[in-house]
């Protein structure tokens, strides 16, 4: 059992940030093209299934895999293989920490989902996440090439300048759960929207939430990659997979960071208003509803899907694709409703409540940190580029500062609570 | 009109008498041919001290009089204008094959550095006391000069293959402080002429601390064609598609400035309708030459999204476009003396539909910038230039305009009747990017507001001239008539020819003022076309405009000024 759990542990977390990175892809392609009124990819696919463009990715992988890998002559070979998997590798460990669930008892033992409770987790999210520096910075230098040292230079000012402002304002978050774990500074915030820590901690919310674009290098902090200016910055030299380890890493960069956003200001599997007891003791009621509601859904959807069936639009397979996924979704809307029309709630065994419960922490935690990563789409196709000197006065000059302050007006206001209710 | 012009000769040849040879007007342009002795004396005269004064030096070129018997071998034209009163002057200075040398003007002027760094690299013709007189157009290593007519257009050359001392653009990695405790270096980098945010093949080479420019070079040419060269072997007719090569985000414009030059010559008046159909279609192109300049200034600022929302008005002008001269981008449009095809009611429509699109992406993109800090803090107080800066380095069009100077040919010289629509010049008042780009954004609302009133008093008629020298006859006069046939015959085999002389025509194009110079020795090929590219002077600035700025700052420069290398190269 331990060791099926210590299994689990290793490969769900960075299998679900891996699994992140083509969905982001995706919503980068087709939230792009969505709001440059465009139609966004629409050609590659299997058998006459695109899903929408999802086939893209895979015909991505597929050129990325099979094209020629070329080291430019003059290249520090080691540091200029190096880089790229410091990159990816940096971008995915750093969920570790993130709780997806409640904590669970199994038996004797309580389970943590999450690689590793750690008391100081947020110290070791910043330990882990500065050393993307080095991936940069050496891909940077090593390339030779003077637009991607300009980049690699630029990254890792900008890197190193956020990252002050980005650990000072969690320091209001330690005082307010008076722990450095992730865990424990999601339990404290509770189920109540009120008392999570955007609404508690809103300065330091919107401090992070820049600073963690600048740390991703998103747009308008894209500095690093700035194409207008350096070309492609530190992997300009790059090809084939190991630009796509580049490509991969920011992607999950932004995963990783959405979840951190999502754990540390929105309360991360806390489900609104609702407690773990609460979602295990009425798991039947809510499973009813859930059910009914995706029923609904997929009903709803399955249908649309159906109406666009139309024959020789296309003259080929993907003439069929919308029955593909119409007539199962149609099927599993009709099954889902219909049993839990006719059966009615459900009673459910002890495990069976708890494993309800910690799935619905975890769809609660994916919802949020999907938004949030899709926020980082919408700001990079809504914004415009800064200069290298305002990004570093802006970090300098004004986050910092006000991150102290945040920390500062925390600690009075702790105090002056403590004082009046002792 | 004719007063002032008598004055400035009488004064000129008061002043100088033993230097001013002749004097004339003819087509409306007054020429002094002077000596070259006193050039510099006589210029500064101008500028300075006549009234009105001729502050602008609005284009310098050299022509070639091989083949004329009763000429000197060079001549060194300069075009001259006055802001105040909008008045033109021609000011020729003759040189012997033996001696091709002349004063060099830009202490007067900064827009001459590159005008006769042009003018020797494509005639040899030596300017004392030039700061930097080098090749620019051609490479270096380039033999001969090819403009000369001793010069057979067909030579080719192989670019040498030996390393080349590409830094003749004289930029080298200098030692910064001596007392640093580290000796710290300046790093030379090539932007372009391969560069995403060079568009075109435009190349500037700057010295760099950090991210900041000490020095820039900018190096241009790698798109040049010949089109000068060209023309002289091609009758004015062919000439017209080479036209749209030059600034090929608003061919009609280019179209309409050059068979405005001919017209010129030829002394013809083409009819309403055709006049009123060129004032749509150069709008039209001023609205889609804008749309790309701030498209892909917008992208070079990383605001990406703008892009695809001008994009898409553009391609819905391009779409009427296609509908009235069967091509999108390289139009082919007008004719000496009228235009090809005439406006059809569909198409008219479409103009209507493309607004709908154009204002509602204008809107979007204002909305999404205008207050946009970041666009402001990387826009407001870069690449500034003065106004008179501005004026000496020969600016025209949004540029100038954005400097605060109200400079525009519609309104202060109307061609085609442009003193009859009511629309308004925007103008800056800090000549700054955002000045720049904002200026155009106005321009495209005024654009669309002259068009507007263009399509409602179109008036019937005939779109060309009936002039059995100059427009080809009816197809059904040419096959049942023998004299329609003979014009017909003649036209075609002959071309059109225009008498002996010169002229300068300027119309306002998107960009700023389009001139053509043309010498015409009687016969149907041009003896000489020079193009006046708005965007040689603005490029020739940038070296200035970016320096102490940052590389994002170039970008954005760069992006502002609107640099079209097909017209710089030309």
């Amino acid at each position: 059992m331990d060791i099926l759990i210590f299994i689990l542990k290793i490969v769900i977390p960075p299998v679900l940030v891996l699994n992140f990175i083509p969905l982001m892809i995706w919503f980068e392609r087709k939230g792009s093209a969505y709001i440059q009124e465009r139609r966004g990819p629409n050609r590659a696919h299997i058998l006459g299934i695109r899903l929408g463009g999802i086939i893209h990715n895979f015909a991505d992988v597929i050129k990325l895999i099979t094209k020629e890998d070329i080291i430019p002559a003059n290249v520090n070979r080691l540091y200029f293989i190096g880089a790229p998997l410091i990159a990816i590798f940096v971008g995915i460990v750093t969920i570790a920490v993130v709780p997806l669930a409640d904590s669970v008892q199994i038996g004797e033992k309580l389970v943590h989902i999450q690689v590793a409770d750690l008391n100081v987790g947020i110290l070791y999210v910043f330990a882990i996440s500065s050393l993307g520096v080095y991936s940069v910075l050496l891909a940077g230098w090593s390339s030779n090439n003077k637009y991607s040292l300009l980049g690699g230079l630029r990254a890792a000012s900008q890197m190193v300048s956020y990252e002050l402002a980005l650990g000072l304002t969690v320091v209001g978050l330690f005082m307010l759960a008076e722990s450095a774990s992730v865990s424990e500074i999601v339990r404290h915030q509770g189920p109540h929207v009120l008392h999570w820590n955007f609404v508690q901690q809103p300065l330091a919310f919107i401090i992070f939430w820049i600073a963690v674009f600048a740390e991703t290098n998103r747009t308008p902090f894209d500095l690093p990659e700035g194409e207008s200016e350096i070309v492609a910055g530190y992997h300009t030299e790059y090809s084939s997979m190991k630009f796509a380890l580049f490509f991969m890493a920011e992607y999950a960069h932004m995963v990783v960071a959405a979840a951190l956003i999502t754990a540390l200001f929105f309360g991360g599997w806390q489900v609104p208003f609702l407690t773990t007891l609460d979602l295990k003791t009425q798991a039947p009621f809510y499973l009813y509803v859930t059910v009914l509601t995706v029923s609904f859904i997929a009903l709803f959807f399955g249908l649309l899907l159906l109406s666009q069936f139309k024959k020789g639009k296309y003259r080929d397979a993907r003439d069929y694709e919308v029955l593909v996924f119409g007539i199962p979704l149609f099927l599993l809307a009709l099954a889902g409703g219909g049993s839990a029309i006719f059966t009615g709630p459900w009673a459910l065994p002890e495990w069976g409540r708890v494993l309800f419960a910690a799935l619905v922490q975890a769809t609660s935690f994916g919802i949020k940190m999907t938004f949030f990563a899709f926020f980082f789409i919408w700001i990079r196709w809504t914004l415009p580029r800064f200069r290298y000197d305002q990004v570093m006065n802006f970090g300098w000059k004004g986050m910092l500062p006000l991150a102290l302050l945040n920390i500062v007006v925390t600690g009075v206001v702790l105090l002056w609570k403590g004082n009046h209710h002792g | 009109m004719n007063m002032p012009h008598n004055n400035i000769t009488k004064t000129l040849i008061e002043k100088f008498p033993a230097d001013v040879i002749e004097s004339h007007e003819a087509y409306g342009d007054t020429t002094v041919i002077v000596k070259k002795g006193r050039i510099t004396d006589i210029l500064r005269f101008l500028k300075e001290e006549i009234q009105p004064s001729f502050e602008m030096l609005i284009d310098l070129c050299g022509v070639d009089y091989l083949q004329w018997k009763d000429s000197a071998r060079f001549e060194v034209v300069y075009h001259l204008l006055s802001l105040k009163t909008h008045d033109r002057v021609r000011v020729r200075a003759p040189l012997s094959e033996e001696d091709p040398t002349i004063d060099s003007v830009s202490p007067l002027w900064k827009a001459a550095d590159w005008y006769e760094r042009e003018v020797f690299d494509m005639f040899g013709i030596i300017f004392h006391r030039h700061p930097n007189l080098k090749r620019i157009l051609m490479f270096e290593g380039f033999e001969g000069h090819p403009l000369r007519k001793d010069y057979p257009a067909e030579k080719r050359q192989q670019i040498p293959t030996a390393e080349i001392d590409l830094l003749h653009l004289s930029l080298q990695n200098r030692h910064f402080s001596e007392t640093d405790h580290l000796p710290t270096r300046s790093m030379i980098l090539n932007i372009g002429p391969s560069h995403p945010a060079m568009h075109g093949a435009l190349r500037y080479q700057v010295e760099l601390d950090g991210e900041t420019i000490h020095r820039a070079v900018a190096e241009i040419g790698y798109l040049h064609r010949a089109f000068e060269k060209h023309s002289e072997s091609s009758t004015y007719t062919q000439v017209i598609p080479y036209t749209d090569r030059l600034n090929y985000l608003s061919s009609m414009m280019n179209n309409v400035g050059f068979a405005h030059a001919v017209e010129k010559i030829l002394g013809v008046e083409i009819p309403p309708r055709a006049k009123m159909i060129r004032v749509i279609v150069c709008e039209l192109s001023r609205i889609m030459d804008h749309l790309v300049c701030l498209a892909a200034a917008f992208v070079d600022l990383g605001a990406l999204t703008n892009f695809w929302y001008f994009f898409d008005a553009r391609e819905k002008i391009y779409d009427c476009t296609e509908k009235l001269a069967g091509a999108r981008l390289t139009t082919n449009y007008t004719r000496i003396g009228g235009v090809w095809r005439d406006i059809s009611p569909d198409i008219i429509t479409g103009i209507h539909k493309a607004f709908k699109v154009l204002d509602k992406a204008i809107l979007d993109v204002s909305r999404l910038l205008e207050r946009n800090r970041i666009f402001i803090d990387r826009t407001r107080n870069v690449g500034i230039i003065s106004k008179e800066d501005a004026v000496s380095y020969g600016y025209t069009g949004p540029c100038l305009r954005a400097c605060g100077v109200p400079y525009d040919i519609r309104k202060d010289q109307p061609y085609y009747d442009y003193d009859r629509f009511d629309f308004d010049v925007p103008v800056g008042s800090r000549g700054d990017v955002n000045d720049r780009l904002m200026v155009r954004f106005e321009e495209m609302r005024q654009s669309a507001k002259i068009i507007q009133q263009a399509l409602t008093r179109l008036p019937p008629g005939p779109i060309m001239i009936e002039d059995p020298k100059i427009a080809l006859p009816a197809k059904s006069n040419v096959y049942g008539s023998i004299e329609g046939l003979m014009n017909h015959f003649m036209i075609v085999t002959q071309g059109i020819c225009p008498p002996k002389g010169e002229v300068y025509s300027a119309t306002e194009a998107a960009n700023g003022e389009l001139g053509f110079y043309i010498v015409s020795d009687g016969g149907p090929r041009p003896y000489r076309v020079r193009c006046r590219p708005p965007c040689f002077p603005l490029t020739a600035s940038s070296e200035r405009l970016v320096e102490g700025g940052m590389i994002a700052d170039l970008i954005a420069i760069v992006g502002s000024l609107n640099i079209v290398v097909g017209e710089l190269d030309r």
